[in-house]
């Protein structure tokens, strides 16, 4: 279970200081599919970064399994079993897609269990695994690979942010199916995705809508995607991100 | 099994991957002599009269052949410059693998200048790997400056893989070629510094003949204090197409200074350079530290990909 009690994140700006994340509560129980929502800007991905440690919070706590985290960096969350899917993957110079899988399973990944992975996110794996994941990878591309990676981790909290940005030609099924995947496989992992998308959204356990850094409405899916749907913000944000705006 | 001592062996390792007699052509030189030697029926091996190195020659049409002329010097002060000439002959396709690894334990300083020269015949395709390798904790240096000169004639091709990663406290090496038509070379070199180490590598490419082309790579890491100047240099005179490209990663208190380089003496030359310098871009840490490594660690990995 993660715990997120009283977050607040704040940066200097040009007039003073800002906050992206204000006195933000917030509960994840395991097993569960929690989809964050909200307008641009609204502190989504400010928040997966304060939970996989890339930021540190300037005020509150966060606790896994009740267990305080708040201090501990990148590393030592991801050997806690945190997962974290980058909203624009990195590039590198001379790791290959094999390198980067055998990395995220922590062991020594055979070459099928590797493609295994790059075949789950729709990549034939024969002509992507022994690519570098450098420039020449397109940004779909890299975006299936970045999600790969967060698979052969086997984590119990994952975090995904924006997973289906520039995804053009992948059917949502196949994300979905993911997901639906990597619950089963791993019991009572928790999912957190950050997505505008209403096909994530109708998939969601739980849906959380973030707004100027405060969680504006939280609850079941059926209790909060009505009301959401209704919204200027949200039917914006889908048309714009389906591609029919 | 050669005369050899472990130190000698564990070099021979390093430098060429050899842990016994290769196959094939191989000369094996260690503290400043032949230690073993072995032609075959399409590649001579001889020493020169002079005694200053050796004299390979390729006949031509040798398909699929090696050549292996590493070198080891595991004693301290000695210090030994050698020329050795490469005359493949036409239609050739062939692999030279050459490199020096030198471990000094002692107080004075150890150096191997090797100058290659290559004549390369035509149509002939010969792949150069060339790695080396410094050990010793001794206070005296390990020094290499190799020289390497390439003469291509008309349809020849000519790959260059030049490693330096570890341990060789100075070095300076040139290579310089010449392209005649329909000419490609490619060079592919790797060097990391660490320490107080230098590495100055400069390379002058001619591009004589129509149809010639070459692309060099240099990809470098300076760590600590130490410091690397590529200096890569292509001259287009015909109808040719050439591609320049310094990639470094600095660390520490490391500095590196690239001078790509081009000059264009026809109107039909075609030639592109680049150079990046920079530290590890911090969100390739984060991403391997989301993977479980620690930053060091991460370092590592992004480090040997940058060199594979």
């Amino acid at each position: 279970m993660l715990e997120l009690k009283n977050v607040s994140f704040a940066v200097d700006g040009d007039g003073g200081e800002k906050e992206i994340v204000r006195d933000l509560s917030l509960t994840v129980d395991d097993g569960k599919f929690v989809v964050i929502t909200g307008p641009n800007g609204g502190g989504k991905s400010t928040l997966a970064k304060l939970i996989a440690g890339i930021e540190m919070p300037s005020e509150g706590q966060i606790l896994l399994d009740g267990e305080d985290i708040t201090s501990l960096g990148v590393t030592e969350r991801a050997n806690r079993g945190i997962g974290y899917a980058f909203q624009t993957p990195v590039r590198f110079k001379g790791i290959r897609v094999f390198d980067l899988l055998k990395i995220a399973s922590g062991q020594s990944l055979k070459l099928q269990e590797a493609c295994d992975y790059l075949s789950e996110v729709g990549l034939c794996a024969k002509d992507y695994i022994e690519r570098e994941v450098n420039a020449s990878l397109s940004g779909g591309e890299l975006k299936r690979i970045e999600i790969a990676t967060v698979l052969a981790r086997k984590t119990r909290l994952s975090v995904f942010d924006e997973p289906e940005a520039g995804i053009d030609l992948w059917s949502f099924q196949n994300l979905v199916r993911i997901f639906e995947k990597m619950q089963t496989e791993t019991r009572d992992s928790s999912i957190i995705v950050i997505s505008h998308q209403e096909r994530i959204l109708n998939i969601a356990d739980e849906i959380v809508v973030l707004s100027g850094g405060r969680i504006e409405r939280q609850g079941s899916r059926d209790d909060v995607l009505p009301k959401i749907l209704g919204t200027d913000a949200a039917v914006d944000a889908c048309t714009r991100l389906s591609g029919r705006g | 099994m050669l005369k050899m001592d472990e130190i000698q062996k564990r070099l021979l390792s390093e430098v060429a991957g050899l842990h016994d007699v290769p196959a094939g052509a191989y000369n094996l030189r260690a503290n400043g002599k032949s230690v073993g030697r072995q032609s075959t029926s399409n590649i001579d091996i001889a020493s020169k009269e002079n005694g200053s190195g050796l004299e390979i020659t390729v006949k031509d049409g040798t398909k699929k052949e090696s050549i292996h002329i590493p070198v080891v010097l595991s004693a301290s002060g000695l210090s030994e410059t050698v020329y050795n000439d490469f005359h493949i002959g036409d239609d050739c396709d062939v692999l030279i693998i050459a490199g020096c690894g030198i471990d000094n334990c002692g107080k004075q300083d150890s150096e191997h200048d090797g100058i290659h020269r290559f004549r390369v015949g035509k149509n002939s395709k010969v792949k150069y790997v060339e790695k080396h390798y410094g050990s010793g904790d001794g206070m005296g240096k390990r020094i290499l400056n190799p020289v390497t000169e390439v003469y291509m004639d008309d349809g020849s091709s000519m790959e260059m893989e030049m490693v330096q990663i570890k341990g060789v406290d100075s070095t300076e090496r040139k290579t310089v070629a010449e392209l005649a038509a329909d000419c490609h070379l490619v060079v592919r070199e790797r060097l990391m510094t660490h320490g107080v180490q230098q590495a100055l590598s400069e390379y002058d490419v001619r591009l004589n003949g129509d149809g010639s082309g070459a692309d060099i790579v240099s990809r470098g890491v300076a760590r600590d204090h130490s410091y690397q100047k590529l200096d890569l240099k292509i001259v287009g005179n015909a109808a040719c197409s050439g591609h320049t490209e310094c990639d470094s990663i600095i660390m520490d208190e490391g500095r590196i200074l690239a001078l790509p380089c081009l000059e264009a003496n026809s109107v039909e030359a075609a030639l592109i350079h680049e150079a990046a310098i920079g530290k590890i871009a911090g969100e390739q840490l984060t991403k391997l530290m989301t993977l479980g490594l620690t930053q060091a660690e991460a370092e590592e990995q992004i480090i040997n990909g940058f060199l594979r």
